[in-house]
């Protein structure tokens, strides 16, 4: 059976229409997808993440350990800041992508992808030193995300850390009614915004909080849908569509937080090589010029011949259109190139455009 | 949620409207609608196809999900509803009048007999939930 959020009851409150997801019970949508697109891009939308996992590394190799495990470089955050990162096999495949906390010099909080939790607790604790202790402390976690413009506005209300000094990928550890809290300035929209983690039985009270307080700015709670076409016009990975374990983050464009001249790193010499031998495939943003919408798993043909593959696409709710992002040969994956994505018996024309696909603009 | 009598319904939540010169007009129910949201996208079949019964002959899309058009009955093509294809928003405000996807001519009359008028179906839907 699916677990169950802290907020499972609060979502049936407000009609979320529940699938299984990553083996948790989350809403899918509740107005409907569109509307709380919308309102995240326009206004201000709340969101459950509490199905994502955390884990907590400690100790006085903690730093060492951590940036022997991924690919960013975990030595130039300092207290109080976030970093994004991928955590690679041996071989260069991506095992998860991460948002790395650091709470002091030897304590670090991570974020990691809710299917994923188990399988990158074991990861992280099987590599980890003597000395260095990890905890899966997923269950200790309520996660709510306030995205789009009013955000801070709102979530101010709950909190008396000032906000307004919190910079995009910094965090504070404050309160939020009166609870232990981390507060941070991440998110999976593309819009300003702020993600908190509240001990597990706060949960239902912050979120009917943060409902009230965002009322008269037109909040609404958004489900994973519109979590996924947010994310999809912004071309965030998601793990299982753009990166999993046959896929690298170099090909993923995650080159920017892929250090390859640190020190060793799981997956670092694998990542070298393929860089040296010339990486194969691009993952690039593709635009309808047709009607028919991109899905995950088309084929992209160039001139009838296949040349790579979407790996999510949707019908774009800022945009109106149908967009994509896919894996295509390098040497097409020229910007303003146009490419065929294979829609059941039908080429329906494509062209690479720049991303994010939507700009926010504030 | 409707359930227009008059109208005959499919497990693959499409209905049939039977006309007097052996044809059905088809489209997807209000439950089909709703459970899809906001349509976005609707493939429509060629004029003069030859459907066979249960075969796919389009599709129609929400944001997210595509779901598969299914022939109630076994027929031929003779008219498509070109309006839902450039306004696909007529399938959630009209699901039964103006969102009706495609019109055949009825391979066999007796087929229709084998569909679910509208408290079977209304039935059928409840146990779905």
């Amino acid at each position: 059976m699916a677990k169950r959020t802290a907020l499972y009851e609060e979502h049936l409150k407000l009609k979320g229409k529940m699938v299984e997801f990553g083996g948790w019970d989350m809403p899918v949508q509740y107005s409907g997808l569109a509307d709380e697109h919308e309102t995240c891009r326009t206004k201000v939308g709340l969101f459950d993440v509490s199905h994502m996992g955390e884990v907590r590394v400690r100790g006085r190799d903690a730093l060492a350990f951590l940036n022997g495990l991924v690919t960013n470089n975990v030595e130039k955050i300092k207290d109080g800041q976030a970093q994004y990162t991928v955590m690679c096999y041996e071989n260069g495949g991506c095992v998860d992508d991460l948002i790395i906390h650091r709470f002091g010099p030897e304590d670090y909080f991570i974020c990691v992808n809710a299917s994923n939790t188990d399988k990158d607790y074991e990861w992280i604790k099987n590599h980890s030193p003597k000395g260095v202790s990890v905890e899966n402390v997923s269950g200790e976690y309520t996660q709510i995300a306030v995205q789009g413009r009013h955000a801070q506005e709102v979530l101010q209300k709950l909190t008396d850390t000032p906000l307004a000094d919190i910079k995009y990928y910094w965090f504070r550890q404050g309160k939020v009614l009166g609870k232990d809290a981390v507060i941070a300035r991440t998110g999976y929209t593309g819009e300003d915004g702020f993600e908190i983690y509240v001990p597990w039985h706060a949960g239902p009270a912050a979120w009917s909080a943060l409902l009230d307080e965002g009322q008269k700015f037109g909040i609404k709670a958004c489900g994973l849908g519109a979590r996924d076409t947010l994310r999809t016009e912004m071309k965030y990975p998601l793990y299982g569509h753009e990166i999993d374990k046959d896929n690298n983050p170099l090909e993923a464009g995650l080159g920017w937080v892929t250090k390859l001249d640190k020190p060793d790193f799981i997956g670092k010499k694998a990542l070298v090589s393929l860089k040296e031998a010339g990486l194969k495939r691009a993952l690039v943003g593709l635009k309808s010029r047709g009607k028919a919408i991109p899905r995950q798993g088309y084929v992209v043909e160039s001139d009838g011949k296949a040349v790579g593959i979407v790996t999510s696409g949707t019908m774009s709710p800022s945009l109106r259109v149908g967009i994509a992002i896919a894996y295509v040969e390098r040497p097409l994956s020229e910007m303003g190139a146009n490419l065929d994505v294979v829609v059941r018996d039908q080429r329906v024309p494509h062209e690479i455009v720049e991303t994010p696909f939507y700009k926010r603009p504030y | 949620m409707e359930f227009p009598s008059g109208l005959l319904y499919t497990k693959d939540h499409e209905w049939a409207q039977a006309g007097g010169d052996d044809t059905v007009t088809v489209g997807i129910t209000d439950h089909a609608q709703e459970a899809l949201g906001e349509v976005v996208y609707v493939e429509l079949p060629k004029v003069g196809r030859a459907l066979k019964e249960h075969e796919t002959f389009g599709v129609v899309e929400s944001i997210k999900a595509v779901s598969d058009l299914y022939a109630p009955v076994a027929g031929t093509v003779v008219a498509v509803n070109d309006a839902v294809a450039g306004d696909p928003s007529l399938v959630n405000r009209s699901a039964y009048k103006d969102g009706w996807i495609m019109r055949i001519k009825l391979a066999d009359k007796k087929a229709l007999e084998s569909l679910m008028d509208a408290g079977k179906y209304k039935a059928y839907v409840e146990t779905l939930k």
